[in-house]
């Protein structure tokens, strides 16, 4: 049984603009998880830099023993970063549907500014339907 | 430089034009995703116009309108062979399905009649297409950007000889967590009485 901890959403100059946590256990407080959001940002272009490989964009999964972590980076520098329990598949497949999620119900709202907090209820609803479904 | 037509799309198999290609070809098909987002910036471009929400739906309603205009004379041609419509039932049917089928893809929910007034329909749907991407945020208040959709209503309408005001609104449903849009339409006297001439007659 799949178990998806959180959800972040990080913008392409690395602010956090979605954070959602899906369990008691993986509560984060807003701040902290502004930090961690541009912490990842930076580790990830830093990845992408020092891979000895050309043309490669950066850290797409992170596992340690508690948890998995993916990361899907759009082609606009949005990131989408996924936690997980360990050894949970599927993942790449949820984070290219809610990347589908995003661009349905986030970018087609015309109340909603580019690279600013993302505050769409129906963005919400079919995230919430999407996670219940997989876990 | 050769000067290319805009108005000839890439998928085009002739070398006709837009504006040249006959009536009556079986309509195609646009992409939503396509309309979404020439919707989304619709509205934001009257958003950036207007200082309050009811300016905001009235302008949405003005854009409304004049594709409603329109929209009656392509459909009188194409769906129904030239006929007009007199009754007030006949004109509320032909939108409640044809209009909505042509536009939207599917017929309204439902067509009822107000139960306090005799001039007043409504025109229901559990969720309108223009607004399946749209999350208003709390402090634009009832902002319903289905009024486009009240505005090509109220253009069919005017146009087909049934002046009316027309209005939208939300109607809280149970077990849904959105709110199914109502458009009211409420003719003026002269319907009403026109009507009742015809009925008798």
């Amino acid at each position: 049984m799949a178990t998806i901890f959180s959800l972040v959403i990080i913008n392409k100059s690395g602010g956090l603009i979605f954070q959602k946590d899906f369990t008691e256990t993986a509560r984060v407080d807003t701040n902290e998880a502004m930090t961690q959001a541009s912490i990842w940002h930076s580790l990830h272009a830093i990845s992408a830099q020092l891979s000895p490989a050309h043309g490669d964009t950066g850290i797409e999964m992170l596992e340690a023993d508690t948890f998995n972590l993916h990361c899907f980076l759009a082609p606009t520098g949005t990131k989408f970063v996924l936690t997980c329990a360990p050894r949970t598949a599927g993942m790449e497949v949820l984070l290219q549907t809610i990347y589908e999620l995003y661009s349905d119900y986030v970018l087609k709202n015309p109340f909603y500014e580019m690279e600013m907090p993302i505050r769409c209820a129906a963005f919400d609803q079919h995230l919430l339907n999407e996670i219940r479904s997989r876990s | 430089m050769v000067m290319k037509s805009p108005l000839k799309g890439p998928g085009s198999s002739s070398n006709v034009s837009l504006i040249d290609r006959p009536l009556n070809r079986p309509r195609t098909e646009v992409n939503l995703s396509a309309f979404a987002f020439l919707f989304s910036e619709l509205v934001q471009y009257s958003q950036q116009r207007v200082t309050s929400v009811t300016e905001l739906e009235h302008r949405l309603e003005e854009v409304g309108y004049r594709v409603g205009t329109r929209v009656l004379e392509l459909l009188c041609y194409r769906e129904k062979g030239n006929r007009r419509e007199t009754r007030l039932l006949g004109i509320l049917n032909f939108v409640h399905t044809t209009v909505w089928k042509t536009l939207f893809g599917k017929p309204a929910e439902s067509l009822e009649r107000g139960a306090d007034n005799e001039d007043e329909y409504m025109i229901s749907d559990r969720e309108l297409l223009v607004n399946r991407y749209i999350s208003v945020p709390k402090d634009f208040g009832e902002l319903n950007c289905g009024s486009f959709v009240s505005g090509i209503v109220k253009g069919i309408l005017d146009s087909a000889g049934f002046p009316s005001q027309v209005s939208t609104h939300y109607v809280a449903v149970e077990g849904q967590s959105r709110p199914r849009t109502t458009i009211l339409m409420k003719f003026t006297p002269e319907v009403m009485a026109r009507e009742q001439r015809l009925g008798n007659s």
